[in-house]
């Protein structure tokens, strides 16, 4: 993992980097590759709005914390490096609580304990662990924003199915009574904003997906 | 330096540990004025929803719509040092009824007088609460929306949904017979009764056990209101029946 022994000449975004970005969009994507911080997938995703936020505020904290460990790293005492990360984690969830609180009053009371929980998202513990606590903190920012936003983005992919089928509208906004559906007969399936279709709907991500991706596909 | 040393490992954790605690204040304290802000805005727009007022500007309704704020003991209207929308209902129905003091909120909608009472009670898993808000005569429910803070989503949870709270405008919370409103399982045409929440039979009792202990400090405050809002009724009786004698002689 560790690219420290590389000389310094190498451009921001070089090829390298790039894919430190990509790379947990899809190959190894933190949810539906490494299935990751499922817990909070299956909750927070009845409606899109809240999981955009979340998805926002885990982006913030990972790559923070990743930062943040990473300036750390040569200055962590090996037996309590654990306690640190939790610390830094903690510290960084707490202040976005606190932000959501005062700026997005609804939607924090919607996420309710969910931001609390953060904290125990495997993803942020695992990234830090795995590669900002050995890597330079440009590549550790990268690395946090992009397993950050693989997980935002299967949290809004999930959300957009569940609000759509399961309560007609998307962002509130009532797009299947615009489209003169419910004129039709078709009516919501209110299964969807139960929590077992988002692990349904998770599952269906993780089908396509692989069926796309050869090099996921295990032989038997 | 060994960073690996005892020393070092107590160091770090103690500086780590306060500059945290000290960054966590820090932002705790110059976010807390937003953060009430918006708590108590949604206790306003809460209080004006159970009036059948919703819009944006929340502030601006709330003045203009909630016209007295009264602080009532034991069925009184009292002076308190303490302002009506500042009282914490969870503190306040700790105590027996007749402790109370209460907020109760009085609101002018196009000419009619409307009176909104805050409740709050247990449910299954923590607290619930809600308004209730009451027609003139002190006794027909307006309207009514309820609050939790954890209760089951999809059972209990749906007390804070439309389905239930739609059942309460229309019913009445006092009769000679029963004081609240009763959350029953099936039929419920009742002027006194809801229909509950199958799945949800004890935040259901909740709401119901809520209502009735909310109203006894209102009580006697509410029956006077009624008995006012009767005084004319009961004055036109007798001189319908003195026209009548007279026609009749």
């Amino acid at each position: 993992m560790s690219n420290e022994q590389k000389p310094a000449q190498e451009g921001l975004f070089s090829k390298k980097n790039r894919r430190l970005l990509i790379d947990p969009m899809n190959a190894n994507n933190p949810v539906t590759v490494q299935v990751l911080g499922i817990c909070s997938a299956l909750a927070i995703t009845v409606k899109l709005k809240p999981a955009i936020v979340m998805g926002l505020s885990v982006i913030v904290v990972t790559t923070m914390a990743n930062l943040i460990t990473s300036l750390m790293r040569n200055m962590i005492p090996n037996r309590i490096r654990i306690i640190v990360q939790l610390v830094v984690v903690a510290a960084l969830v707490i202040l976005v609580d606190q932000v959501l609180k005062a700026f997005v009053y609804d939607v924090s009371k919607q996420l309710s304990v969910f931001v609390g929980l953060i904290i125990t998202n495997c993803i942020i513990m695992g990234r830090i662990e795995a590669f900002s606590l050995g890597n330079t903190p440009w590549k550790s920012v990268l690395d946090g924003l992009g397993n950050g936003a693989a997980y935002g983005g299967i949290l809004i992919i999930v959300a957009f199915f569940r609000e759509l089928l399961g309560n007609g509208t998307l962002l509130d906004y009532p797009v299947v009574e615009w489209m003169g559906l419910y004129d039709v007969g078709y009516k919501n399936n209110g299964m969807m904003l139960l929590p077992p279709m988002a692990l349904i709907v998770v599952a269906m991500i993780i089908w396509v997906q692989r069926a796309k991706t050869p090099s996921l596909i295990e032989k038997d | 330096m060994n960073i690996n040393s005892n020393k070092y490992t107590y160091v770090f954790a103690v500086v780590m540990v306060v500059l945290v605690a000290t960054l966590l204040s820090i932002a705790a304290t110059s976010l807390k004025p937003f953060q009430d802000k918006n708590v108590e805005l949604e206790k306003k727009s809460d209080i004006l929803r159970s009036i059948g007022i919703e819009g944006e500007d929340v502030e601006s309704l709330f003045d203009q719509y909630i016209q007295e704020q009264l602080v009532i003991q034991n069925g009184e209207a009292i002076e308190s040092e303490i302002t009506a929308f500042d009282i914490d209902m969870a503190s306040a129905v700790a105590l027996a009824a007749d402790k109370r003091q209460v907020p109760l909120f009085k609101a002018a909608v196009e000419g009619n007088t409307y009176y909104v009472l805050p409740v709050r009670g247990k449910g299954l898993w923590g607290p619930i609460w809600g308004y209730v808000a009451l027609k003139g005569d002190g006794n027909t429910i307006l309207g009514a929306t309820f609050g939790h803070k954890t209760e089951t989503p999809g059972l209990g949870a749906e007390i804070a949904t439309p389905i239930f709270q739609d059942q309460f405008p229309g019913k009445k919370l006092f009769t000679t017979t029963y004081e609240g409103i009763e959350v029953r399982k099936g039929d419920a045409s009742g002027d006194q009764q809801v229909d509950g929440i199958s799945g949800g039979t004890i935040t259901s009792v909740g709401v119901q056990d809520m209502i009735s202990d909310c109203l006894k400090p209102y009580k006697s405050y509410l029956m006077s209101i009624a008995d006012a809002a009767l005084v004319p009724a009961v004055q036109l009786a007798p001189i319908v029946d003195s026209t009548l004698i007279t026609a009749a002689l």
